[in-house]
């Protein structure tokens, strides 16, 4: 089975490489969106506390422009059909996870390469704790963004509707994250963030579960 | 029809009596309240404010039951239910909000400062409006019902967390968050017999509104699938 999400992983990456439409749009919107922040500056200088939570919402808006195309594309070039006849609706949901995660790693480097670079106090304490509230976050922001994809991509491609359903689903995740990016800014200890971490990881698990439950209804129509 | 005047009795004592019942330091006689600490004369509205948030999550979690049952059985009925089901947890929910916000400009001095608990409730109202958003962009009755039952399940295994969880863990000023000491667990501990009673009533009363405002809303929404079905048949 891992085999079949693999091969449809690569056929989404191969049709990426050969338009680069997602990696080109979402690069753009990256740079847009800090450029914006950092005109609305002008010559201030950012508080400490404000760019951790600015980073995520750079973070989700990205996710929300971005990871919806994973099922709105099939819809858009009629090739659902196809998906239907050649592969079980888990091996599905498991390709457009693993290309969903891809494409949230990549980006979201990059927002963060882009604040270390642009904002002098983006500087962490304890960058462990970070680069696992990263994972944690990215991972969470991929499973929920998939599913959600999911269901607008059979609402026929409404894409002003994604934002609205993927924030209540994604606000506890979000909560937890800006929180600790906050902390971990600041500096702390695992035993500190031990209960945030643990529910980060908690929230990814239940929300991979669900998705594997509840895709099967979504996709067959 | 019983249910109905059972319900209508019983808001209406719990009203009178939860407004006019006074609060003292010591209570004595069967009609005082106690002065709960953090709380004086404020406390009255836990008879209002606790069960219409009670219903807004009940309401919530009835929706999620009968949308599973739909996704199992495909009973078209079951749709309407937890449709019917929203809405009220929607109009509960809101009720809820002003409640509680007109008790934090008593309490606290604004109607909104983002305490765990009204975040949690801004999230949950979030959701409702998330919900009825996917039903109206949906036309095709099948595809609506599936999405949003779908929805309904996904967005339900939050709400523990903001619930139950959230305002727990996080210190806050609501009664009952982590670091409330002086009026802790409302229910259990500070109440004297009386005040649980009437409170006790006081949910009973507002579940039960629930239930008959449900089986209302449900019947005439059926009444009116029937109708724009027959109005159809005379068309072709």
């Amino acid at each position: 089975m891992i085999r079949s999400m693999w091969a449809l992983f690569k056929k989404d990456l191969q049709s990426e490489i050969r338009t680069r439409y997602a990696i080109n749009s979402l690069g753009m919107f990256i740079i847009v969106t800090v450029s914006v922040i950092l005109f609305s500056l002008g010559s201030e200088k950012l508080a400490q506390n404000l760019t951790g939570g600015l980073f995520w919402v750079v973070v989700f808006f990205t996710a929300m422009s971005g990871l919806s195309r994973a099922f709105v594309s099939e819809e858009e070039r009629g090739t659902v059909m196809t998906l239907h006849l050649i592969a079980r609706p888990t091996v599905i949901l498991g390709g457009k996870l693993f290309f969903n995660l891809g494409l949230i790693f990549l980006m979201n480097s990059v927002t963060f390469l882009l604040f270390s670079g642009f904002f002098e106090t983006f500087v962490f304490k304890s960058p462990d704790i970070f680069l696992l509230v990263f994972i944690f976050g990215n991972i969470g922001i991929a499973v929920a963004a998939t599913i959600i994809a999911a269901i607008i991509a059979k609402a026929s491609g409404k894409a002003t509707l994604y934002p609205v359903l993927s924030f209540p689903i994604l606000l506890p995740l979000m909560l937890i994250v800006i929180d600790l990016t906050k902390t971990s800014l600041e500096g702390t200890t695992y035993t500190d963030a031990g209960i945030e971490l643990s529910f980060l990881a908690c929230y990814d698990i239940v929300m991979l579960v669900i998705s594997y439950l509840l895709f099967d209804f979504i996709w067959k129509d | 029809m019983f249910k109905k005047f059972t319900v209508y009795i019983l808001i209406s004592l719990v009203s009178i009596v939860g407004i006019s019942f006074p609060i003292v330091k010591s209570p004595e006689k069967w009609y005082e309240f106690p002065n709960i600490p953090g709380l004086e004369e404020n406390a009255k509205i836990i008879f209002f404010h606790v069960p219409l948030s009670w219903l807004a999550v009940l309401a919530f979690l009835m929706s999620t039951y009968f949308s599973i049952r739909y996704l199992r059985k495909k009973d078209f009925t079951d749709d309407l239910k937890s449709y019917t089901s929203a809405q009220l947890g929607l109009i509960f929910c809101i009720l809820a909000t002003v409640t509680g916000s007109v008790w934090a400009k008593l309490a606290w001095g604004s109607f909104w400062n983002w305490d765990p608990r009204e975040t949690s409730i801004f999230a949950i109202l979030l959701i409702y409006g998330a919900y009825f958003a996917l039903r109206s962009s949906l036309d095709n009755e099948e595809k609506r019902a599936t999405l949003a039952a779908v929805y309904s399940c996904i967005a339900f295994i939050t709400v523990p967390f903001f619930v139950f969880i959230m305002p727990r863990i996080m210190t806050g000023l609501h009664p009952g968050s982590a670091d409330d000491s002086t009026s802790g667990p409302v229910v259990s501990f500070k109440m004297n017999m009386n005040m649980r009673v009437v409170f006790f009533v006081s949910l009973g009363a507002f579940t039960l509104l629930y239930s008959w405002l449900w089986s209302l809303g449900y019947r005439a929404l059926l009444l009116k699938e029937k109708f724009l079905k027959s109005q159809e048949g005379l068309e072709q």
